[in-house]
């Protein structure tokens, strides 16, 4: 009976931390996003300053009709956003977010293949949605979802590889176990090549040619409305927190900190995981959009041979030296 | 009939597993067995969907159930990095690159009746004579054994890592050599199809907006159904490219440099993803 209810109580909390965190980061995008343009962003919603925005649109969402096409595929139509939402919820399961095995939903012995695995999967649901729309722009959008996915799944797959060689586990709470702070300098070129990939996998700005609004009307969504939309949105932004919190957990050691790490490491896992939300942000307003070939050219000459000469260097430094 | 051949080889290993389970603790199963055991018809069911299917992106996405019942089963065996690098590998590559491929060159929505193979009876036999084999063979060398279930999980990452380069390095290195050569040969062969097809102009096809009845071995764009589908997008595509050269009917179209060619068109936030 103890074990049932702390299986519930850790599953409540995963759930209560996808429903809330994903809506925090869509709110902090709405206003850093306006500072950084210069104007102010939501302010009427809620009162103080706009919070309540994004819950208003919610309500908004809800109440839209909810439209299929009369040529699309119907069940594949509405299974789509399903796909791409739920892999995000089970990935929170396996990130750790303080020492010990209170602090994760669900210690798996091959946490990060595990992740890794989930994440591609939500991709699915892009395809899926972008097929079964039976619009060109949608397809073509599903297309360069896919490219994309096969391009920058490689070098996201060897950086995570090169941080389980240096840890000698592929578990996510054991390689934070193992973690000390010089991995920082380390895993530098592992930790920026993973992040980027990450981006390029939830089609974040600047790598996302394939929803383009201005050039392909938002690809695979361009026939969503209503809810299904809202849950494509909401699928992005908790891509966002997943892979904010895996690079945490990898490359930036988590719940150790300088002080403290007992009793408020989680303090530390939400600080990083905050501070590289920011800068998801950040890159969404500063950097221009990469063309389609230039997508490719960067994920196969660049992030590749850049991810392949950590794992050398990974290689390297634990034989000689550890 | 590549995707018959995989869904075929699916089918005959669910049976093949679930026959595993029966020589031992056959009248009293536990509920990992049962769990096990309906996995296993759920996995085979789809198996069978897939090849029977006449929806081709349908067959492509039972296969994904197919392919990740596969993998609860090694979960249920306690087989847990085989189970994630079968999501990961199957489910998350394989099928993409699959439904990739389908897109790029026939994907209509509803049934394709040219779908059905006429070799399908041959296909069927080939089929049940492998997965008769295979069920023979794995009930014939697992005959008594017992796996037990509740220890210690007999396939963590650490236990089949240490088999792996202990006991079958040589077969995993000569595999690794084997995907090797496939890969310089894919490249060998991508980059002679490009030297070949460099000599005409990418864009002359598009420009005049000839007939769609020779495509060249880089460009099978044209789907049946009068669907425009897209182009190979690792090629260095101007945008022209992207459209069915049978609906531009006009050439100036396709040069309107400030519609279709602005590759320093920037990324304006304020107009992203319209008003939320």
């Amino acid at each position: 009976m103890n074990d049932a209810l702390d299986v519930a109580l850790r599953l409540l909390i995963v759930f209560v931390v996808f429903l809330t965190f994903p809506l925090i980061v869509g709110q902090t995008e709405h206003k850093v996003m306006a500072h950084m343009q210069g104007r102010l962003g939501p302010m009427y919603a809620g009162g103080f300053h706009g919070w309540a925005q994004l819950v208003a649109d919610g309500v908004k969402f809800a109440q839209k009709e909810d439209i299929v096409p009369a040529g699309a595929d119907r069940r594949i139509f509405q299974l789509a956003p399903a796909v791409a939402l739920l892999p995000y919820l089970l990935v929170l399961l396996a990130i750790p977010i303080g020492p010990g095995e209170g602090a994760v939903g669900q210690v798996l012995d091959a946490g990060i293949f595990f992740v890794l695995a989930v994440m591609g999967v939500s991709v699915l649901g892009s395809l899926m949605a972008g097929w079964a729309s039976a619009n060109k722009f949608s397809l073509l959008g599903g297309l360069r979802t896919a490219a994309q996915l096969l391009a920058y799944e490689l070098p996201m797959l060897l950086t995570a590889a090169s941080v389980a060689m240096a840890a000698g586990t592929v578990s996510l709470p054991g390689i934070l176990d193992a973690f000390h702070w010089w991995w920082l300098p380390w895993q530098l070129v592992g930790a920026i090549v993973f992040f980027v990939a990450g981006l390029a996998e939830l089609q974040r700005p600047p790598f996302d040619m394939p929803v383009a609004d201005s050039e392909i009307i938002f690809g695979a969504y361009t026939e969503y409305t209503g809810l299904r939309f809202a849950l494509f949105l909401l699928a992005e932004y908790a891509g966002i927190v997943v892979l904010c919190g895996l690079t945490t957990v990898l490359f930036l050691g988590g719940w150790h900190g300088p002080w403290g790490a007992d009793g408020l490491g989680w303090v530390w896992t939400l600080l990083k995981t905050a501070l590289l939300a920011f800068v998801v942000i950040w890159l969404r307003v500063t950097y221009p959009r990469l063309r389609e070939d230039q997508l490719q050219k960067l994920s196969w000459t660049l992030l590749v041979p850049l991810s392949l000469a950590q794992i050398a260097l990974t290689g390297i430094v634990k034989v000689v030296f550890l | 009939m590549t995707l018959a051949a995989i869904a075929s080889a699916t089918a005959t290993t669910a049976p093949a597993t679930v026959a595993a389970t029966h020589p031992h603790g056959f009248l009293s199963p536990t509920g990992a067995e049962i769990a096990f055991l309906l996995v296993g018809l759920v996995t085979f069911g789809a198996a069978l969907v897939t090849v029977t299917t006449k929806q081709l992106v349908h067959a492509a996405l039972w296969l994904v159930v197919a392919l990740g019942g596969l993998a609860v089963e090694y979960l249920l065996l306690t087989a847990e990095f085989i189970a994630w690098v079968q999501v990961l590998i199957y489910v998350g590559s394989v099928v993409v690159l699959l439904l990739f491929g389908l897109m790029l060159t026939k994907a209509p929505i509803g049934r394709s009746p040219d779908a059905d193979s006429g070799n399908r009876w041959a296909a069927l036999a080939v089929a049940v004579a492998a997965a008769a084999a295979l069920v023979w063979v794995v009930v014939d060398a697992f005959r008594a054994t017992w796996m037990d279930l509740d220890g210690p999980a007999a396939g963590s990452t650490a236990v089949t890592g240490a088999s792996l380069f202990q006991n079958w390095v040589l077969p995993f290195e000569a595999l690794s050599v084997l995907l090797l050569a496939a890969l310089v040969g894919a490249i060998v062969l991508s980059r002679k199809a490009k030297a070949e097809s460099s000599s005409p102009p990418v864009n002359s096809r598009g420009a005049t907006g000839s007939s769609p009845s020779v495509p060249d071995s880089r460009n099978h764009t044209f789907g049946r159904n009068g669907r425009s589908q897209g182009n190979d997008p690792t090629e260095r595509n101007t945008p022209s490219q992207l459209k069915n050269p049978t609906e531009l009917k006009n050439p100036t179209e396709l040069k309107n440099p400030t519609k279709l060619k602005n590759p320093t068109e920037h990324n304006n936030p304020t107009e992203q993803k319209g008003a939320r």
